[in-house]
C-alpha cells in the first residue's frame, strides 16, 4: 500500500516533470554564444591571474619555505658542529690543566720532599753533635768524678792507716792497697 | 491538491537573460549561466587575492588552503605528465578549480521565493560549457603535439611493436578513440551534472508532493527526504571527483601529446 503510494507520487512528479521540459535547455543552440562568450571571459581572466599572479606566488612561497627549512638544518647542523668543536676544546684544556696541575704537584711534591730532607739532614747532623757534645761532657766529668772518689779513698784510706799505725803510708802503698782492693 | 507544488526538474537548467547584451549580431546576454561563471570565478580571484595577499612563511589558513590545492594539481601534473607538464600547470590548475567551483556552487540551496534570474545554477551542468572546455583542452592536445613532435605526433594512431597488418585495424581505432576523447570528456562532466541535479530534484519533488498529499503519504515524505539527504551528499563527492576526472584526463591527454613520439 505505501510503496506503491510512491510510486503514484513519483509517476505524478515525473509527468509534470515530462509536462513542463519543452526539450532539453542545454540543446538551445540560441544560448550557447552568451555562453561561450562569458565561459571566454571568466576562464580567460582566471589563467591570467592564475598563471601570472597567484600561482607563481603560492609557488614562491612554498620555495621560501622550503628554502628557509634547508637552511635552517644545514645551519643547526652547523652550530651542532660547532657545539660538538667546542666541547671537544674544553675537553682538551681540561685534560692539558689536570696534566699540568698533576705536573706542578709532582714538581712541588718533590720540591718540598728535597726541602724536608735537606731540613732532617741538617737537624741530624746538629743534633748528633750536640749528643757527641754531652756525652763526651758526660765522659769527663765521670772520669773527674772518679778521680776524685779515689783521692777521697786514698785521703780517707791514709787518714785510717795514720790513725792506726800512727804512721803515714806513702802514697805508693795506699795506691797499691786500694788496687788489690777494688781487685 | 498540490498546494506545495515545486518547479519542474528542468526549470533550474533553463538559461535566462538578465541583461540584453550583443556584440556585431552575436548575442551575449548576461544570462544566470553568465552570473554564476561570474561568481565563481570572482570568488576563486577573492579567495587566491587573500591567499596571496601576504604570502608568508608560516601560512595562514586561506593561504594554507591555496597551497594545499597548490600542491595537489602540482603533484597530479607532475606525476601524469612529467617534468614537461610544468608549462601546462597554470592550465590544468585553473581548469580543475574553474570546474570544481562551478560544481560545487551549483550545490548552493536557492533561497525560496527568489525570482529565476537569482536561481542557483551549475554552469557545468550546459554541454555548451563542458565541451568548450573539452575542446580547448583537445587543441593544445593537437597543437602542442604537433609543436613538439612534428609529423611523429601521428605515431599515437599507430604505435610501434604491432604487426603491420594489424595497423588496418589498429589505426581506425585509435583514431575513433582520439576523435571520442573531447565528446566523452565534455558529457562525462555535463552529464553527471545533469542527472545529479534532476535526481535531487526530484527527489525533493518527492518529498514536496507527498507532504502536500496529507495523511500517510505525508508521513511517507520521509523517505525521498532521506535520499535526498544521501544524493546531496552524493553530489558533493561527484562534483569534486568531475572536477578532478577532468584535470586528470587533460593532464593524460597532454601526456600522450608530449611523449607521441616515444611510442
Amino acid at each position: 500500500m505505501s510503496l506503491s503510494a510512491v510510486i503514484v507520487a513519483a509517476a505524478a512528479a515525473a509527468e509534470d516533470a515530462a509536462a513542463e521540459s519543452g526539450g532539453l535547455p542545454q540543446l538551445d543552440m540560441s544560448t550557447w554564444p552568451s555562453q561561450l562568450f562569458w565561459l571566454a571571459v571568466t576562464f580567460g581572466i582566471l589563467y591570467w591571474l592564475m598563471a601570472g599572479r597567484f600561482l607563481p606566488a603560492i609557488g614562491g612561497a612554498i620555495e621560501e619555505r622550503r628554502g628557509r627549512i634547508a637552511d635552517d638544518l644545514d645551519q643547526a647542523s652547523e652550530f651542532r658542529g660547532q657545539a660538538e668543536a667546542a666541547e671537544d676544546a674544553y675537553n682538551q684544556s681540561l685534560a692539558d690543566a689536570k696534566a699540568k696541575a698533576q705536573g706542578i704537584a709532582a714538581d712541588t711534591r718533590a720540591e718540598v720532599d728535597a726541602e724536608i730532607a735537606e731540613m732532617q739532614a741538617e737537624t741530624d747532623a746538629k743534633l748528633q753533635g750536640q749528643l757527641e757534645a754531652a756525652e763526651a761532657r758526660i765522659g769527663e766529668m765521670k772520669e773527674e768524678a772518679t778521680a776524685k772518689v779515689e783521692e777521697a779513698a786514698a785521703d780517707a784510706t791514709r787518714a785510717i792507716v795514720e790513725r792506726l799505725i800512727d804512721e803515714a803510708p806513702t802514697d805508693d802503698a795506699v795506691a797499691r792497697a786500694m788496687t788489690n782492693i777494688a781487685r | 491538491m498540490n498546494t506545495f507544488r515545486a518547479a519542474g526538474p528542468m526549470d533550474q537548467f533553463e538559461i535566462v537573460r538578465i541583461v540584453d547584451l550583443s556584440v556585431g549580431s552575436i548575442d551575449v546576454s548576461l544570462t544566470n549561466s553568465a552570473l554564476w561563471m561570474l561568481i565563481c570565478t570572482g570568488a576563486i580571484i577573492a579567495f587566491f587575492f587573500t591567499a596571496t595577499r601576504r604570502a608568508a612563511i608560516i601560512p595562514n589558513r586561506v593561504q594554507s588552503t591555496a597551497e594545499v590545492l597548490y600542491e595537489f594539481v602540482s603533484d597530479l601534473v607532475r606525476d601524469t605528465i612529467g617534468p614537461e607538464g610544468r608549462k601546462f600547470f597554470p592550465y590544468v590548475f585553473t581548469l580543475f578549480l574553474w570546474i570544481l567551483i562551478a560544481n560545487l556552487f551549483g550545490m548552493i540551496p536557492t533561497l525560496p521565493g527568489l525570482p529565476h534570474e537569482a536561481h542557483t545554477f551549475t554552469t557545468t551542468s550546459h554541454l555548451a560549457v563542458t565541451l568548450a572546455l573539452s575542446m580547448l583542452t583537445i587543441t593544445i592536445v593537437i597543437v602542442y603535439g604537433f609543436w613538439k613532435n612534428g609529423i611523429k605526433f601521428l605515431k599515437l594512431f599507430a604505435p610501434s611493436g604491432v604487426p603491420p597488418a594489424m595497423y588496418i585495424l589498429l589505426v581506425p581505432i585509435e583514431l575513433v578513440s582520439f576523435l571520442s576523447r573531447p565528446l566523452s570528456l565534455a558529457i562525462r562532466l555535463f552529464a553527471n551534472m545533469f542527472a545529479g541535479h534532476i535526481i535531487l530534484k526530484l527527489f525533493a519533488g518527492f518529498v514536496v508532493s507527498l507532504v502536500g498529499a496529507g495523511g500517510v503519504l505525508s508521513v511517507m515524505g520521509l523517505l525521498p527526504f532521506i535520499g535526498a539527504i544521501a544524493v546531496t551528499a552524493l553530489e558533493f563527492l561527484v562534483a569534486f571527483l568531475q572536477a578532478y576526472v577532468f584535470a586528470i584526463l587533460t593532464c593524460i591527454y597532454l601526456s600522450d601529446a608530449a611523449h607521441a613520439a616515444d611510442h
